[in-house]
């Protein structure tokens, strides 16, 4: 099988285990190339791909840019801050005409769930999804299951990995269960019980409390990033609060009697979900994300590409 | 499906044997020389050539293997894209002769992508071309070996297949064509 299951990339739940093996195998050549003095190959030069950014974005905006110019393609960019979304126009008619300049692959993040399979379901090119809401991220969560890939090997039975913050607003939260969990992982969520959706344990997964007893448990911690911007009401009493149960401290590290992986999707609050000396130490490997993004990302334009009709 | 043999094992160490020989006839002690074989059955015949020359010369010989997949220039015109394999070049190429080694020349193609695969490790001084089996008239671009190992003449209807001892059991190349 060399071919992925699907058109588009919505979401992880999509996926096949056989997707997710065939996007990593691909990664892996990618990786060699984006480390070499010559970072690009020429397998994408009759493809135009559009990012639309409908919501900030840095990492993820600039690591799907190069990947794309490393596989050749050419690029456009959108943000909407800087766009006619602000005069009115829908998110039909601004792909619409972005398409009508023959686009063939669109990357796009969006604020509202759902807005990438609208869109595949109504545009003829194909969709990444690079964020919808608090849906769900997919190539964050390819991209963080490579990362634990590459520290603990390619079998992931048996491997505990725990996901500790604000799991309610986090669309990295439930890509990684799904992506995690289709790999044969086991997936605990540790965070604050308003934090917490009320239901979660329906997808499989262990809920904990309290954080010291996750990292006791886990082999692989991913820290996510407490997301103001989404809390409409306050979930919990303070960030001092919050950071003084859930936050990773050295000292919290240290006292677990092993080594676990921390992981972090960025942009880190230093102090808060986590704290500085352990966001620089070496068991995070946090900057190794960044680097695989960009060759999970091609990976995922190149198999996607190899689908378009020409 | 027609099956002829066009090298027994004997004729392949023959064959192996003469390319070893012209290629130290060119670059002597291999000082400024380097072997790339291509994936994914290139890396066979380097491997045979390597170890002949290596023990003839009692010195190291810099080789590398070299994947094109991303640089062939039929992505999206097959049907399933190929799986990538690995490229394992630890070293520049800049100013240093390179001898690329494939299996079967036939279109041309994949020495095209070769050379430009190649690109990303530097400028060469030089770059050499051989194949052990050359399928003369199937051309596509404008491409000959410098060093070709048996030369035949076949229709593009049929296949040509290289096999080794070490994958199919048997040091070989045979001609198949589809019976009528």
């Amino acid at each position: 099988m060399n071919n992925l299951s699907v058109k588009h990339l919505i979401g992880i739940k999509d996926l096949t285990k056989e997707d997710i093996e065939l996007i990593f195998q691909t990664a892996d050549s990618f990786k060699q190339v984006i480390n070499r003095p010559i970072k690009k190959v020429p397998s994408l030069r009759d493809i135009t791909i559009a990012n639309l950014f409908f919501e900030n974005s840095t990492r993820t905006r600039l690591s799907f840019e190069l990947a794309e110019k490393r596989l050749s393609a050419d690029v456009v960019n959108f943000s909407a801050a800087s766009s006619s979304v602000k005069k009115g126009e829908t998110l039909i008619d601004t792909v619409n005409n972005i398409l009508a300049m023959k686009v063939d692959l669109v990357v796009m993040r969006h604020p509202n769930p759902g807005a990438a399979k609208f869109l595949s379901e109504r545009i003829d090119a194909t969709v990444v999804n690079a964020g919808d809401g608090t849906h769900e991220h997919p190539t964050q969560a390819l991209l963080d299951a490579y990362s634990i890939r590459e520290q603990l090997g390619t079998d992931f039975k048996g491997k505990k990995v725990v996901i500790v913050g604000d799991i309610k607003h986090s669309r990295v939260a439930l890509s990684n269960i799904f992506c995690l969990q289709k790999l044969g992982a086991e997936v605990m969520v540790c965070g604050p019980t308003t934090l917490i959706p009320k239901h979660i344990h329906e997808l499989g997964v262990k809920v904990e409390h309290n954080l010291k007893k996750a990292l006791e448990w886990c082999d692989v911690a991913n820290m996510l990033r407490i997301q103001l911007e989404r809390q409409d009401i306050q979930f919990f009493p303070s960030l001092r609060e919050y950071s003084m149960q859930f936050g990773l401290t050295k000292e919290l590290l240290d006292s677990l009697g092993k080594e676990i992986i921390v992981m972090h999707p960025g942009p880190i609050n230093r102090g808060v979900e986590i704290s500085s000396d352990v966001a620089d130490s070496k068991q995070s490997i946090i900057l190794q994300q960044v680097e695989n993004g960009v060759a999970v990302r091609m990976a995922v334009i190149y198999l996607l590409a190899a689908q378009i009709n020409r | 499906m027609d099956k002829r043999t066009i090298l027994n094992s004997r004729h392949f160490e023959i064959t192996l044997r003469r390319l070893a020989s012209q290629l130290k006839e060119n670059h002597g002690n291999f000082e400024n020389t380097v072997l790339i074989g291509l994936q994914p059955r290139g890396i066979h015949v380097l491997a045979r050539l390597r170890s002949i020359l290596e023990e003839d010369l009692g010195t190291e010989i810099k080789c590398g293997q070299l994947d094109i997949t991303f640089y062939r220039d039929d992505f999206r015109r097959r049907e399933q894209p190929i799986i990538p394999s690995v490229t394992n070049i630890d070293f520049m190429i800049e100013n240093l002769n390179v001898v690329l080694i494939d299996d079967v020349l036939f279109s041309g193609r994949t020495i095209r992508a070769g050379l430009d695969a190649l690109l990303a490790f530097g400028r060469p001084n030089r770059v050499e071309l051989l194949t052990l089996i050359d399928r003369r008239f199937e051309r596509h671009l404008p491409i000959q070996p410098d060093y070709s190992g048996r030369t035949v003449d076949t229709l593009s209807s049929q296949r040509v297949s290289v096999e080794w001892v070490e994958i199919e059991g048997e040091d070989k190349v045979v001609l198949y064509t589809e019976s009528k």
